[in-house]
């Protein structure tokens, strides 16, 4: 068995979000970056759990980017897994990054792809879908369970207003968001081995960019909050009626 | 050429969001000087004809044992099978879990550019721009797609729907390839709850509510109100509350026109999830709770004072005693 598990990197979830070069950057100076939270807490932890269950399973990491990385796919290997790939290549066009996963993974023929359900930063929701269709391979999004026995996957999905439990034969590519795994820290034994474990960086194979961010920009800041005395809450009923038109 | 929208169904019913993208896909055909047309996969119990009153024209219908259920692999391939056929160069889902999964692939198998989570209709001024929500709704993103095909999934909530007269023309479609690969052995749905993603109005409790015992108030401002419940994240976490109501940077993201949080902080990865909400409601006995700063209204107090007054004054409002 060969888990593919991708994982990227966000800035952290209190960092400050600011634009340079005329709203066209991420501010990304000075920011503390970290392995995208679906993929760090629930796809990989799943991940190594299935190891642990079957010790002869084999968990690639893979990561698109730039040296620049490198300590975030340290520390997802002290998590676990067994060597890693970074794909040496920079881009915020889902299409090319997921091309360029897809590429390696063909190559590498994994049983599974993990994927968080999104990033935190760009938000995009699709590099999973998009190396499922390059692949050819089914996809399950979304996924909060995930049981295998033999070659085939049971994975329980959130739908709107409820879950489903799929039922799918791998090779199989799978989105996870909470539920998956209970968070881990790694320890000592862990940052200790991550030093020693391959990371191999190739280079990006030739891929078409289909989207360019033109600019980004903030939203307008709150005007303040009206303060209601809490002898009279009553008023609030009328503001949201009234004012507010919400109710 | 035209705007191809996908209808997405739960149990043979056109969900919210989907009305949301028809209307965001007439608005998008009207802006290229063209027409809407929409595609429905898996039975239906609805008149789709009544699309037309979305600004649909037409209406593809693929019904049949094989598409009962999504399997996004078979979907996206009828989808984009349909759009090819039909010449549409513009083609919208919701951003809700069906589109997320079938959109990405759409795009691959069109080489179509894609832009998930779009709250604006696109800007055709200069090449085709949309505008989406980023940093988990801390930012927006302008995003040009370059491609003669475009694919769009529209967040929940961001377009408002209009429905006038019309009706639409109804032509099955039928599935010319295989059956998908993906069985569903069960379906869970919380009955008789409003969708958390497509809710209009929530009211969410945090860790100042001390324990699930007390819980009632939120679930009876809630039902007051018609709204659904949500919860921070330490409150799921000790289950509290199930998992599917957790709102935030790792749980969901909404963006209803009501947000009542009741005894929640505001921690910048809570307000991740909620702050593209219309109106922010705070209450918490702490003045200095960072979620003030994120709040249209807040009032300091004592949540189990507050919240019973409110539940008596919106009683007194729909003429409930
Ligand atoms: C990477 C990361 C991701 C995270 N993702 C999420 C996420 O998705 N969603 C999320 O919610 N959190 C998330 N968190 C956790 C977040 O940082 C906060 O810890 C959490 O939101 C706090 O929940 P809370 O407001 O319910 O509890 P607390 O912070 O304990 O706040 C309780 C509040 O209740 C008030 N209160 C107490 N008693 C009363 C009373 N009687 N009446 C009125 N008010 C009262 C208090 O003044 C206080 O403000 C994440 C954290 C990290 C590090
Ligand atoms: N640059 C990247 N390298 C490796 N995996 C990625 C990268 N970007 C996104 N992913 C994976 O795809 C998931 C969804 O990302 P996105 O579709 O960009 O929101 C993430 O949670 C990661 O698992």
């Amino acid at each position: 068995m060969k888990i593919l598990v991708c994982i990227s990197k966000t800035p952290d979830t209190t960092a400050k979000i600011a634009f340079t070069d005329n709203n066209t950057k991420f501010a990304g100076d000075g920011v503390q970056w970290i392995i995208n939270p679906y993929d760090e807490w629930y796809s990989l932890v799943r991940a190594i759990e299935l190891k642990e269950a079957d010790p002869s399973t084999i968990i690639h990491l893979i990561h698109a980017g730039t040296a620049d990385s490198d300590p975030i796919i340290r520390k997802a290997l002290a998590l676990g897994g067994d060597e890693a790939i970074r794909i040496d290549a920079d881009s915020q066009d889902s299409y090319y990054i997921a091309t360029q996963i897809a590429k390696v993974a063909q190559e590498g023929g994994y049983d599974l792809i993990f994927t968080g359900k999104e990033t935190i930063d760009y938000n995009g929701s699709s590099i999973g879908a998009m190396i499922a269709e390059t692949l050819d391979l089914p996809f399950i999004s979304h996924a909060v369970k995930f049981d295998l026995s033999g070659s085939t996957a049971t994975v329980t999905r959130e739908i709107e207003g409820g879950e489903e439990v799929d039922q799918a034969p791998l090779p199989l590519v799978v989105s996870c968001q909470k539920g998956m795994a209970e968070m881990r820290i790694p320890g000592m034994k862990g940052i200790m081995g991550a030093r020693t474990k391959p990371l191999k960086v190739v280079t990006p194979a030739e891929v078409d960019t289909l989207t360019s961010v033109v600019s980004f920009d903030l939203p307008p800041a709150k005007s303040g909050v009206k303060l209601i005395s809490p002898e009279t809450p009553e008023e609030l009923v009328i503001l949201l009626s009234e004012e507010a038109k919400v109710i | 050429m035209s705007v191809l929208v996908f209808i997405d169904q739960t149990e043979g019913k056109i969900k919210k969001s989907s009305y949301e993208a028809a209307t965001y896909a007439a608005d998008t055909a009207k802006l290229l000087g063209t027409h809407a047309e929409a595609i429905v996969i898996g039975d239906s119990t609805e008149d789709l004809s009544a699309l037309g009153q979305y600004g649909i024209q037409k209406v593809y219908h693929c019904a049949g044992a094989d598409v009962s259920h999504l399997d996004a692999q078979v979907y996206a391939r009828i989808v984009s099978e349909c759009c090819t056929q039909h010449g549409a160069t513009v083609v919208v889902f919701s951003a809700n879990t069906s589109g997320k999964a079938i959109a990405p692939r759409v795009s691959v198998r069109l080489k179509a550019g894609l832009v998930v989570g779009a709250i604006a209709l696109p800007e055709t001024s200069n090449g085709f721009v949309v505008k989406k929500s980023v940093f988990s709704g801390k930012a927006f993103a302008h995003v040009a797609i370059n491609t003669a095909v475009k694919v769009i999934a529209v967040n929940p909530n961001a377009y408002t729907i209009t429905k006038t007269e019309g009706t639409a023309t109804v032509e099955s479609l039928s599935n010319s390839g295989s059956a998908g690969k993906i069985n569903v052995v069960a379906v869970n749905k919380v009955t008789g709850e409003i969708p958390l993603s497509e809710a209009e109005l929530v009211v969410s409790g945090g860790r100042g509510l001390k324990g699930p015992e007390n819980w009632g108030l939120v679930t009876e401002l809630a039902s007051l109100l018609g709204a659904a419940t949500a919860c921070s994240r330490p409150v799921a976490d000790v289950h509290w509350r199930p998992h599917h109501e957790h709102v935030g940077q790792t749980g969901l993201a909404i963006a209803p026109n009501l947000y009542i949080a009741i005894g929640i902080s505001g921690a910048i990865q809570h307000l991740a999830g909620v702050n593209r909400s219309k109106t922010i409601v705070v209450i918490n006995k702490d003045p200095e709770a960072p979620f003030f700063k994120a709040a249209d209204y807040g009032i300091v107090g004592d949540a189990f004072e507050v919240v019973p007054k409110i539940i008596t004054a919106l009683k007194k409002l729909k003429g409930i005693s």
